[in-house]
């Protein structure tokens, strides 16, 4: 037991101590306690770096900050959980492959409800959650993405299209995108698409995929989504938007590859025809298709005017 | 939790009338309920749908009007540059000013939910009568707040909170507990064998920060009745700050008999278990000795 005589040494000055023993003790007892203290908070920040990454299921609420901001601000009082009027959101423990004490769903047991009073935005005390944020259709808690192909009923031609329905923003962050189905040569696949500008990352979709394991799983979007290089700029948008191409008309190349009927592949290989707008349309790509181009999106997705 | 009743001390002596039950244990029963019913303000929301108090320690909102912040945590996210919303700062403020004005520790010893199990493991450790161990020095836990502080401002996050057994449990109890446990064991562990009172006496910041804090609490324990001491230890024995009580009652560096050192947790169990009735709970200003 060493606290009764280091903790009065520790707090006199070194001048109050006449000898150097006095002295001694005080330095090495500083020592210890600065080098144990600053282990323990090191050990702690280590594991939180270690910690920080997000897992790729686990969804923030609505209106949460981007992750380094969030986990500067999020007390962990789980006010928002309390809030929560269909138990969406849980706090996570020590373990769990989120950082400690912090809200969070999974789309796949309970996917966000998108209340349009936003109340787990009001319960946040400190502006984890941002409060800029009034209309849930502005969230943006994730991003869905139909990760399997292989598996996703529409993509094998069936007209499944649940997730298209159940979502909240349908037409908008998921569409149907019709295209050619090479396999029976003479069907159409609605293929479920999602945009990311309209998608709010509620996992609406996620949750009612009807498959064992889900085709389109809800991500963080800095998992999700991609980015272009800031410089770059679509020739055909700038053409529509200065009325006219900025660097003069084109030579127009030959369209190599595309000679013969199959041109060296399966003709069930080639699934989308190339655009039919040139002037001389290429000599019959795969013949049946050469009608179904792929055309903007509220023309070409299958538009019902459906809700919810 | 804690007991009076040593192997040594057999019969009452005979000045002093035998104290009942009550007397011997008030204070711990005061502080149990106290801590106790914090707790159930908020589980009678979860388990019965009549909502008292939202949210944990960390940050809560009682009767839909009343915020509290922990303000250790919002003075980490400052930290960390995030200016919190007003009902955080206010939150912060309320709490902070009950502390300034009652007593710093007083959360240690009748709030934090991690106190019964130091005060269980300080008991088990007595009833096993282990002497032995390692204690750390009772400045660790300055430096660990410093240093937590620190950690948030060069990482940006708030970096105890992944650890804190303080907010682990009490949010565990609330909203489930997991790994939490483990952390909560090896706090038993370690106060048992490893350090006794090592982690609420020597490491814990969140008590380092209330007890800065406490500096000028109106509630103190005092010995005013210190002529009456017998120097049975019982109080140095059972207290978690047992280098608090000497200056009072030894009457070392002061004359007034009031323990105004903030490292008291104004837990009043030195009250408990003296026989001589030496301590009463009293105010800061109140010197009187008889």
């Amino acid at each position: 037991m060493d606290t009764g005589q280091t903790k009065p040494a520790s707090k006199a000055p070194a001048a109050a101590t006449p000898a150097s023993v006095g002295r001694r003790k005080f330095i090495n007892s500083v020592a210890a306690a600065a080098g144990g203290g600053c282990l323990l908070a090191l050990g702690a920040g280590l594991y939180s770096r270690s910690a920080a990454a997000l897992p790729a299921q686990a969804i923030r609420p609505p209106g949460a900050l981007p992750e380094p901001d969030f986990l500067a601000a999020c007390v962990r009082c789980g006010l928002c959980v309390r809030d929560c009027p269909y138990d969406t959101l849980k706090l996570s423990d020590l373990g769990d492959p989120v950082p400690t004490g912090t809200p969070y769903f999974h789309a796949r047991s309970v996917p966000c409800e998108m209340c349009e009073d936003i109340p787990c935005v009001k319960a946040c005390p400190t502006g984890a959650l941002d409060r800029e944020l009034t209309d849930i259709n502005q969230a943006r808690m994730g991003l869905a993405a139909l990760v399997d192909h292989e598996s996703c009923l529409n993509f094998l031609g069936l007209r499944c299209d649940v997730c298209y329905r159940v979502c909240p923003v349908i037409d908008k962050a998921i569409t149907l995108e019709t295209q050619h189905n090479p396999r029976s040569d003479r069907h159409a696949m609605l293929l479920p698409t999602v945009h990311s500008d309209a998608c709010t990352g509620c996992g609406k979709c996620e949750k009612s995929c009807v498959l064992p394991v889900a085709a389109i799983k809800v991500f963080p979007r800095v998992l999700a989504q991609g980015a272009l290089p800031a410089h770059y700029r679509k020739g055909w948008e700038e053409k529509a938007r200065h009325g006219g191409s900025l660097i003069g008309e084109q030579v127009e190349m030959p369209v190599r590859g595309f000679d013969g009927p199959t041109a060296g592949r399966q003709a069930t290989e080639t699934v989308v025809a190339p655009a039919a707008t040139g002037a001389e349309a290429p000599v019959a790509p795969v013949a049946p298709a050469a009608s179904t181009a792929p055309q903007p999106r509220d023309a070409g997705g299958l538009n019902s005017k459906w809700k919810p | 939790m804690a007991t009076t009743t040593l192997p040594s001390k057999p019969a009452p002596a005979v000045c002093t009338p035998a104290r009942s039950l009550w007397q011997r244990q008030r204070w711990l029963i005061l502080r149990r309920s106290s801590q106790l019913l914090i707790l159930l303000a908020f589980l009678t929301g979860p388990w019965f749908g009549l909502w008292i108090a939202k949210g944990n320690l960390s940050s809560s909102l009682t009767l839909d009007v009343l915020p509290l912040t922990d303000p250790l945590l919002v003075l980490q996210t400052l930290v960390t540059g995030h200016l919190p919303y007003s009902s955080a700062l206010i939150g912060a403020a309320i709490v902070l000013g009950f502390y300034l004005l009652v007593g710093g520790r007083v959360f240690c010893s009748w709030v934090c939910p991690v106190n019964v199990v130091t005060d269980a493991a300080a008991w088990t450790r007595r009833r096993l009568g282990i002497k032995t161990g390692r204690v750390p020095d009772a400045a660790t836990r300055y430096w660990l707040l410093g240093g937590l502080l620190v950690a948030a401002a060069v990482t940006g996050h708030l970096v105890w909170e992944w650890v804190n057994p303080v907010s682990l449990l009490h949010r565990g109890l609330i909203f489930g507990m997991g790994g939490g446990l483990f952390v909560i064991a090896g706090i038993f562990i370690y106060d048992v064998l490893v350090a006794s009172r090592g982690w609420c006496g020597h490491l814990c910041p969140m008590g380092a920060f209330y007890g800065l804090l406490g500096k000028t609490a109106l509630l103190r324990v005092a010995a005013p009745n210190r002529k009456a001491c017998d120097d049975c230890m019982d109080c140095f024995a059972v207290c978690p700050e047992p280098q608090v009580i000497r200056p009072a009652l030894k009457q070392v560096g002061q004359i007034h008999p009031l323990i105004l050192a903030p490292d008291c947790t104004t837990c009043g169990r030195c009250i408990d278990v003296c026989d001589k009735q030496v301590f009463k709970m009293t105010h800061r200003f109140d010197q009187r000795s008889e």
